[in-house]
């Protein structure tokens, strides 16, 4: 591995070495280094690219780096990971991509995941993209999320797109069983002319279950970004979604919530703003010493930490 | 020593909020006093920055900030606490005494800027600076970010409201240990007998003009006079309802 592959594996992953645990590394489209162990498997796809994850029942405090590595210039890379969880568990899966592109040609990197989550499991899914090089070599990165929990599952994934990638489409899907609870937070800033859609479609199908939807994201300059959430409500069940954006110099953020109430007893919320950073906070920092760009950092890094 | 010399401010282009304000604070404390829409908080939010005199001039230490963006004037040594708090998402308390004391501070000293000001340290260190705070809470977070600045020069704008639960005493305590450390000026603006109690010297500004100026013995029995004639007024009134 070279030192761009060893700093996006940083960027994405955080890691400096070979992980601790259950990895698989994938290095400009090929297997770059994979360890099971006794609780969980990684096993290639065989009819098509990808790998999937086996987790034993019971098996708690474990975790699996899944990380993606593009230096490549002109590869579109897609890849199926499906993940079986058992019963009673509590794992976390560090996911993420990073592309380095400098060659003038198109990466790509869509990444197909499909969780099967066991009941009353508790999984933490953390998912880091990032990009670097110049900028004319195009980074696009389209993941699909599809979760499907079952009795009292629990999931809580966390996104992370700052800045690097110039076209990202998101989807993310899930269906959820009785008591089951599923928790998604998403950041995303786009700078230039980077175009960023996510679409969200959940459907709570089980009695107490419950989804929360938060995404936070920033437009700067010239970018444009989509955020498109589909709650439905088919049991007595509870479902929020915030969506809160700020934007900078001519960016664009196009709020599109739904909500659907299938069921008497379904109890459906959705938040959305979108606006400027306020005046006020920009004076506050700036009462403290710091210039307004300073202070327009802070108020950024704070609202995307 | 903050001097003010004809300092006018016209609002709109229109509204005169401020007419020939003059000046000179160098005391430890000052209060700003005076009726509602009297011009109190414009005053401050000149001395800070964040509106500009339409004339006149504003001099700290003999420097002419009169032009001076909020930032210079932070740097050169004005503090300036909000009369409502701003909220700020995403970033949380540690974050803003940080800031405020404008170089890297441990756990320990942001902690202790917090007990300052009566507030749990452990509690609130890590909180999001967001609508989960009440004004209260907000109000003593504002008021630790200028301890830990530490200028020469702090104006706060109404320090007491919503921080009822918490005694004047200690709020005092605060102002009184914040003069130790930077013996500089403090300016408060407010309407509490129990703070224009511990000024040096007492501002009443009524109608964008400085009625009185002058030391709290010269200035605070004249006001409590008229404050009772009110209640007086007040209660001819009741009686004749009656």
């Amino acid at each position: 591995m070279d030192e761009i592959q060893r700093t996006l594996l940083k960027e994405v992953a955080d890691l400096d070495a070979l992980p601790v645990g259950a990895y698989n590394i994938r290095a400009n489209g090929a297997a770059a280094g994979r360890n099971s162990t006794a609780n969980i498997e990684i096993v290639p796809k065989e009819d098509k690219p990808g790998i999937e994850i086996y987790i034993k029942p019971g098996t708690k405090k474990e975790s699996v780096h899944i990380p993606v590595i593009i230096t490549q210039t002109g590869l579109t890379d897609l890849v199926y990971n499906d993940f079986y969880i058992g019963e009673d568990c509590d794992v976390t899966i560090i996911a993420g991509c990073g592309i380095h592109n400098c060659g003038g040609e198109l990466s790509q990197h869509d990444g197909i995941h499909t969780f099967y989550i066991g009941k009353n499991s508790k999984l933490r899914y953390v998912e880091k993209h990032y990009g670097s090089g110049d900028e004319v070599s195009k980074r696009v990165m389209n993941p699909t999320t599809i979760v499907h929990l079952d009795e009292g599952a629990n999931m809580e994934m966390e996104t992370t797109q700052i800045a690097g990638i110039d076209d990202t489409d998101r989807r993310t899907e899930g269906d959820l069983k009785a008591g089951a609870m599923l928790v998604v937070k998403e950041k995303i800033l786009t700078t230039g002319v980077q175009k960023a859609k996510t679409y969200f479609n959940v459907d709570l199908n089980g009695e107490g279950c419950s989804a929360n939807i938060i995404s936070r994201s920033v437009a700067k300059e010239n970018s444009w970004q989509h955020f498109d959430s589909r709650i439905n409500g088919n049991a007595p069940c509870a479902g929020h979604s915030e969506c809160d954006s700020i934007i900078m110099d001519h960016g664009c953020v196009t709020a599109s919530p739904q909500l659907t109430a299938n069921d008497i007893d379904a109890s459906l919320i959705h938040e959305a703003a979108i606006g400027k950073i306020a005046g006020e906070q920009l004076m506050k920092l700036m009462t403290l010493g710091l210039t307004e760009k300073e202070a327009e950092e802070q108020i950024v890094n704070g609202f995307l930490k | 020593m903050l001097e003010l010399k004809n300092v006018g401010f016209v609002a709109d282009g229109e509204v005169e909020i401020l007419k020939d304000v003059s000046l000179t604070i160098n005391e430890r404390f000052v209060a700003i006093t005076g009726p509602n829409g009297g011009g109190k908080s414009t005053l401050a939010k000149l001395i800070a920055g964040i509106y500009e005199p339409t004339s006149g001039q504003i001099l700290l230490d003999g420097v002419d900030i009169t032009h001076m963006s909020i930032t210079d004037r932070a740097k050169l040594g004005v503090s300036y606490a909000f009369q409502q708090p701003v909220r700020f998402k995403g970033l949380q308390v540690r974050d803003l005494i940080r800031l405020a004391a404008g170089r890297k501070i441990t756990i320990t000293e942001a902690c202790n800027y917090l007990s300052e000001v009566g507030l749990c340290a452990r509690d609130y260190i890590d909180r999001e600076v967001n609508a989960s705070l009440s004004g209260g809470e907000l109000k003593r977070i504002e008021i630790a970010m200028v301890l830990a600045r530490g200028t020469k020069l702090s104006v706060f704008d109404e320090p007491e409201a919503g921080i009822d639960l918490w005694s004047f005493q200690n709020l005092i305590h605060v102002f009184e240990k914040m003069y130790e450390e930077t013996r500089g000026s403090i300016l408060i603006i407010s309407h509490q007998e129990r703070i224009l109690n511990i000024a040096d010297k007492i501002v009443v500004i009524r109608d964008g003009e400085v009625t009185k100026y002058g030391t709290r013995d010269e200035i605070l029995p004249e006001l409590l006079e008229s404050a009772d004639a009110g209640n007086v007024a007040c209660d001819v009134l009741t009686q004749k309802i009656k």
